[in-house]
């Protein structure tokens, strides 16, 4: 049995989830990681997709993030997401509106630089799209 | 001297006030919670944003690589002065102790030579500040039909200064607005937010507690927060203008209730003093005529 650590996932509206875990998936930018308790001090973004959290009890909730960072420390892991939904009351309307306002964004971007930015975030957000949500 | 029936008209005009009032003083307080309520849910994000950016400072100090939204562009020439008021009156002084302490420093910098530039949000410190201030304003943005302050919103100004930032348009930006002490205070503050500036005390502890791994490099994630740090300053600000202007509105309102209270019965007063006069007229009136056949 994993040892128990406290995670926290914060987007700027609210505290949705303070409570002892013993495993987590982060999407970081660069690959998927788990984080589990005494992991080494690390600082990562990430990108659109899914957190999957193991609660102490063995429960897993899934929440969807668009983009943020997390704060790892041996002794917790704090997630702070520009944005953050519990897959379960995540529609494919609701995701559909996301890329059509990135999309929208894109169109106006105005230097080079922005708009890569913008059409990578696109991107992952249309993985999300095919990938997350079933039917 | 008002007729009785003037001042019956008085009087129920301000009971009608008075209800008036007093339902505001209620709606504002309904409100004035679930504003409370925001602030402080946006209270941890906006915490461990500064801590985790103070520490990437301190690793990144002396770095004359660093961004320029951490370290400024060396000059102090242009100033933006982003003015966060409510959109409405009726708040008591809410409204203008932000636009005072907005005024005075844009007319301090003004007599230093500087160049000021102004960025309103909300349409009472658009409405006043154009009156001094016409041609220093860039830009007015107004959530007047906006129900429930998101983070889109804060985003959306932030994305705005971030604009005339990267355009070159300013040097420094200071954000006003009234931070949220409690119902019956809300102090106007000024804040600093590029380049960003952080307590040292704070950074120092963080720092040294934590040799961090970055994924990827500190100077990309910085680069990355220090955009979304601004957003997070200003939906702080923002929903902290938002918890003031609702107390604001509520200690005003009940002083207007009061105040109204006070006129009833000073006019209630006047109203039976008159009717009594009136009655004693009339008697002397039926007595002297009686006495006279």
């Amino acid at each position: 049995m994993a040892d128990p650590f406290n995670f926290e996932l914060v987007s700027p509206e609210r505290l949705l989830v303070s409570e002892k875990v013993t495993e987590v998936v982060i999407p970081a930018t660069l690959g998927e990681m788990t984080v589990m308790a005494n992991h080494a001090p690390t600082m990562t973004t990430i990108k659109p997709g899914v957190v999957s959290v193991k609660l102490a009890s063995g429960q897993v909730n899934k929440y969807v993030v668009f983009g943020g960072f997390a704060d790892i420390l041996p002794t917790g892991c704090t997630l702070l997401a520009e944005s953050a939904v519990p897959a379960t009351e995540l529609t494919r309307d609701a995701l559909q509106k996301r890329i059509d306002a990135a999309q929208a964004e894109i169109a106006n971007a105005q230097n080079y630089e922005h708009k890569t930015k913008l059409e990578q975030f696109l991107g992952q957000l249309a993985d999300l799209n095919g990938a997350v949500i079933p039917g | 001297m008002p007729s009785l029936k003037d001042l019956k008209n008085r009087i129920a005009s301000v009971k009608a006030t008075q209800k008036i009032t007093k339902a505001m003083k209620m709606v504002a307080a309904a409100k004035l919670r679930r504003a409370q309520e925001a602030a402080e849910a946006a209270r941890p994000y906006a915490e461990r944003m500064t801590q985790v950016l103070a520490s990437l400072t301190a690793a990144n100090a002396g770095n004359a690589e660093a961004p320029l939204l951490l370290s400024g562009t060396g000059k102090d020439q242009v100033h933006l002065l982003i003015v966060a008021t409510g959109e409405r009156g009726l708040a008591g002084g809410f409204n203008s102790s932000i636009i005072r302490l907005a005024r005075d420093h844009a007319l301090k910098l003004l007599a230093q030579g500087k160049t000021v530039k102004i960025l309103t949000v909300g349409r009472k410190g658009n409405d006043i500040l154009r009156r001094t201030f016409k041609e220093n304003i860039v830009d007015y943005v107004t959530f007047r039909e906006v129900k429930q302050l998101g983070f889109v919103q804060a985003d959306e100004v932030a994305q705005k200064v971030l604009a005339l930032f990267n355009a070159g348009e300013f040097d420094i930006a200071t954000l006003f607005f009234a931070r949220f002490q409690s119902v019956i205070s809300q102090v106007a503050t000024a804040q600093q937010i590029i380049p960003a500036k952080f307590e040292t005390a704070e950074a120092a502890t963080t720092a040294s507690s934590a040799l961090y791994e970055y994924e990827p490099s500190e100077q990309e994630i910085l680069e990355d927060l220090l955009p979304k740090n601004i957003a997070v300053q200003i939906f702080r600000a923002l929903l902290e203008n938002n918890a003031s202007f609702y107390g604001a509105q509520m200690s005003a309102m009940d002083n207007a209730t009061r105040n109204a209270g006070d006129m009833i019965n000073k006019l209630t007063l006047s109203y039976n003093r008159q009717r009594q006069a009136q009655i004693t007229k009339e008697l002397i009136e039926i007595i002297s005529g009686a006495e006279a056949l």
